[in-house]
């Protein structure tokens, strides 16, 4: 079998993953990253849901199989231009490096939402309000308290922010929120046992596997309280903590409380550099601005360009699971396309 | 508040607000509750600042009220506001003053409505021909007229005879900014900083040496409303509202309430005596309320006018106790000095005046 | 004299209720945590089909320590148990009434 080459755009788990199956499977594998290292978002998550697995035995994993003789690894290296010749592309990269493709693969994830779009939370004003992504940097720490400048009381975690949310044209759901939601209010407890726990959330969306299972242990072993509401606005009281305001629907009735720190579980959008990679690729964009496949049942791992395959996050929000999956079958469809 | 990240926000919504030859379209009731403020802002623009700016005898309201109290037609209203385009555009003016929070809302709504449905624009033109044969052009820019009492905040400052500041203490006075509802909650990028953190008024205050207090109910309506008001027995929803603020941000003991808006400034100002009068609660040291100024006359007091020429004495909550505050030098007798001998009102029994 | 009056907020005050109450009632029953608010326990209810009396609002409310309703509510259940027959998440509701009464009627015995 004459060797084949893949160019793989993107070095999260997605990237990682394909390039791995592609590399077992014989053939030569360029995996692009234009960051410094590879393991996208795993690198900012301490633990995963719903097994709590620590990001770092999966970067472990992941970093392993991709040290592969079949594989090399550019990492500060971005995709400038691309040139199609018969089945062939050509990538120009940074510092003009050229590569010579048989197929390309697109795995470049998303981007966590810009807290700070929803102002009326009063992210990057208040300091008692971070995001999802800030507290499992401050979950890296061993002692939780100690990070905070003020005693935390009591939390408040809120959902959707930035998903099904017409007002910042995010209509879709990013699928991982609630769960992080529910896990990131049990490792908050498990540290700070006193501290009173709440979730705002608009539906609770437990798809996964023991995904509704530990939502069951939030409520029923740590005691965090799910009130169904989206919280409309936090404004700073006197004494620094935040007064919040949200309907409890189930009660039919407004309801406010101070809390003294304020979760913004930012959603999924959609990676900034992806338009300049459809663009390139003449890659069609769904209407929720991710990468849209040739067909969502059968051929979900196809663009409608030939030879540029599509895998994980760019396609849609999804959790790691599914984003595995979703790299391996586009080896498989890769591995056909190019032994055909 | 972190005051330095909220600044960084306000950024984000610049808007372009021109810088000279303004026609100036008045409010309804601020010429009743406030009457010089309009006055004192024709002279801070023209007498400091050296700009022009039309006053015209010719026009009216843009009966904002009857709109929002679902009394006139939108047809009605656009015609009257296609009529005062008209007006402007006859004497040569593209740059419109709005002293009304709620006319400023209007005009914008209906400025973004005929760019969304132009057919709209037509009949309306239509209809304005058929009425007073007159045609209009859009206004090349359109800002309320705190957005340029903030444009000139700095020059103000240069002018100043007085600041924001306590006189004895040295501190600065602790302001709470009211910025009504239709300023930036209709269309946030039409206001300075957006919706949320709206800057208009706190970068006055700042800018004059006084400090803005962020209390949780900052962002909530005064509550005014239109036929919440307007029906006697639906007037327990405004004052209650009002309450609500003035129970959040009194415990921080502001030294005085600075609005845009005439309903707010006004409610802010009277429910202050109602809710005094029904169940004895006031808001500010001693007995007295909280004054409330519009941001005209807490201009004025910085430029060194007198206080009775801004017609701080038609405030229901005295405003002597904020005088006093800022070290100003003010008559007594003065006060009424225009007043008709035997028609002062009663005093009120629990608010001190 | 006003033709107006001030209102009284609609608004539940979480900082101002007096949870107590309410924990001392978690700690007797502590599966009402685990409700869902699917609202099978309303949607069965004996006494709900014919007052408005809402078991599933009123866990609700318990919760977050709003009793004014409850109080004159309460006793409307006939503690017939379907409600904890079709409770998907095992909610033990019989009890959780029950115990709601006697905490209630202990702690302000003129309630029910």
């Amino acid at each position: 079998m004459q060797t084949k080459t893949i160019a793989i755009i993107g070095a999260g788990p997605a990237g990682m993953e394909a390039s791995a199956s592609l590399a077992k499977l014989g053939h030569q594998v360029v995996l692009i990253e234009k960051k410094a290292s590879t393991g996208g978002h795993l690198n900012n998550w301490h633990h995963l849901f719903p097994d709590r697995r620590p990001a770092k035995e999966l970067l472990q994993k992941l970093k392993q199989e991709v040290n592969h003789s079949n594989i090399e690894v550019m990492v500060n290296t971005a995709v400038h231009e691309v040139k199609q010749n018969d089945y062939r592309y050509e990538l120009v990269l940074s510092e003009k490096n050229v590569i010579n493709a048989n197929a390309v693969l697109i795995t470049t994830g998303f981007e966590l939402f810009d807290a700070a779009k929803k102002e009326e939370y009063g992210y990057g004003i208040y300091n008692q309000v971070i995001t999802n992504s800030d507290l499992e940097q401050l979950f890296q720490a061993d002692n939780l308290a100690a990070q905070f400048k003020k005693p935390v009381k009591r939390v408040a975690f809120v959902h959707c922010v930035g998903s099904r949310d017409a007002k910042v044209n995010n209509h879709y759901c990013s699928k991982v929120c609630c769960v992080t939601a529910v896990k990131q209010s049990i490792e908050f407890k498990e540290r700070m046992p006193e501290t009173e726990v709440f979730c705002f959330y608009m539906d609770m969306r437990m798809f996964g596997p023991y995904y509704e299972e530990l939502y069951r242990e939030a409520q029923e072993k740590w005691g965090i309280v799910f009130i169904r509401g989206k919280i409309s606005e936090a404004s700073q009281t006197r004494d620094g903590s935040l007064q919040i305001k949200a309907e409890d629907t189930l009660a039919s009735k407004p309801l406010r409380m101070n809390t003294d720190l304020l979760v913004l579980m930012a959603g999924m959008v959609p990676a900034e550099g992806n338009e300049h990679i459809s663009r390139q690729f003449k890659l069609a964009i769904g209407d929720n601005r991710f990468f849209k496949s040739k067909d969502n049942h059968f051929d979900n791992q196809l663009s409608d360009t030939p030879g540029v395959f599509l895998a994980g996050a760019c396609l849609a929000p999804m959790n790691i699971t599914d984003t595995i999956s979703q790299a391996r079958a586009a080896a498989l469809r890769i591995h056909e396309y190019l032994t055909n | 508040m972190e005051t330095k990240n909220s600044t960084r926000l306000w950024k984000s919504y610049q808007k372009e607000i021109a810088d000279d030859h303004y026609y100036y379209a008045r409010s309804c009731i601020r010429q009743n509750f406030f009457p010089a403020s309009e006055k004192v802002f024709l002279k801070i623009l023209q007498e400091e600042l050296q700009k022009d700016i039309y006053d015209d005898p010719h026009h009216t309201t843009c009966t904002g009220i009857a709109y929002h109290s679902d009394i006139i037609p939108q047809e009605t209203t656009a015609t009257v506001i296609a009529r005062h385009f008209a007006l402007m555009t006859e004497l040569g003016y593209e740059n419109l003053a709005i002293s009304c929070v709620t006319s400023f809302g209007l005009y914008t709504e209906l400025l973004e409505t005929w760019k969304h449905f132009p057919e709209e624009e037509a009949k309306i033109r239509e209809l304005l021909w058929k009425a007073t044969r007159r045609e209009f052009s859009i206004p090349k820019n359109l800002a309320h007229s705190s957005d340029i009492i903030f444009h000139n905040r700095e020059e103000i400052n240069n002018k100043s005879k007085r600041r924001l500041v306590n006189a004895k203490t040295g501190q600065p006075l602790k302001v709470v900014d009211h910025i009504g509802c239709h300023y930036a909650k209709l269309f946030p990028e039409k206001g300075i900083g957006g919706a949320e953190f709206p800057y208009v008024l706190t970068g006055m205050v700042e800018s004059w040496g006084g400090q803005v207090i962020d209390y949780p109910e900052r962002r909530h309506c005064c509550g005014f409303g239109f036929r919440q008001y307007l029906v006697m027995a639906n007037r327990g929803y405004s004052v209650s509202n009002s309450k609500k603020k003035f129970d959040s941000m009194a415990p921080y003991e502001p030294d005085f309430i600075v609005s845009n808006c005439p309903g707010c400034s006004m409610f802010m100002d009277k429910w202050q005596y109602t809710i005094a009068e029904m169940e004895g609660t006031t808001y500010g040291k001693g007995g007295y309320g909280i004054p409330v100024l519009t941001y005209e006359e807490m201009a004025g007091l910085v430029l060194g006018y007198d206080p009775w020429d801004l017609g701080l004495q038609m405030h229901q909550v005295s405003v002597e106790p904020l005088l006093d505050k800022m070290g100003i030098d003010y008559s007594k007798p003065n006060k009424y000095k225009t007043q008709q001998p035997n028609s002062f009102p009663k005093k009120p029994l629990k608010l001190m005046v | 004299m006003w033709g107006y009056k001030i209102i009284t907020t609609n608004q539940i005050d979480y900082d101002k209720n007096n949870r107590a109450i309410r924990n001392k009632i978690l700690a007797l029953e502590p599966s009402l945590r685990i409700c869902i608010a699917c609202g099978a326990c309303t949607a069965t209810c004996t006494a709900g089909n014919l007052t408005p009396f809402n078991i599933r609002r009123m866990n609700v409310l318990l919760q977050r320590g709003e009793y004014d309703d409850l109080k004159s509510e309460l006793g409307k259940c006939m503690l017939c148990g379907k409600c904890t027959l079709v409770c998907p998440r095992g909610v033990n509701l019989r009890n959780l009434i029950l115990k709601t009464r006697e905490t209630l009627l202990n702690d302000e015995c003129h309630v029910l």
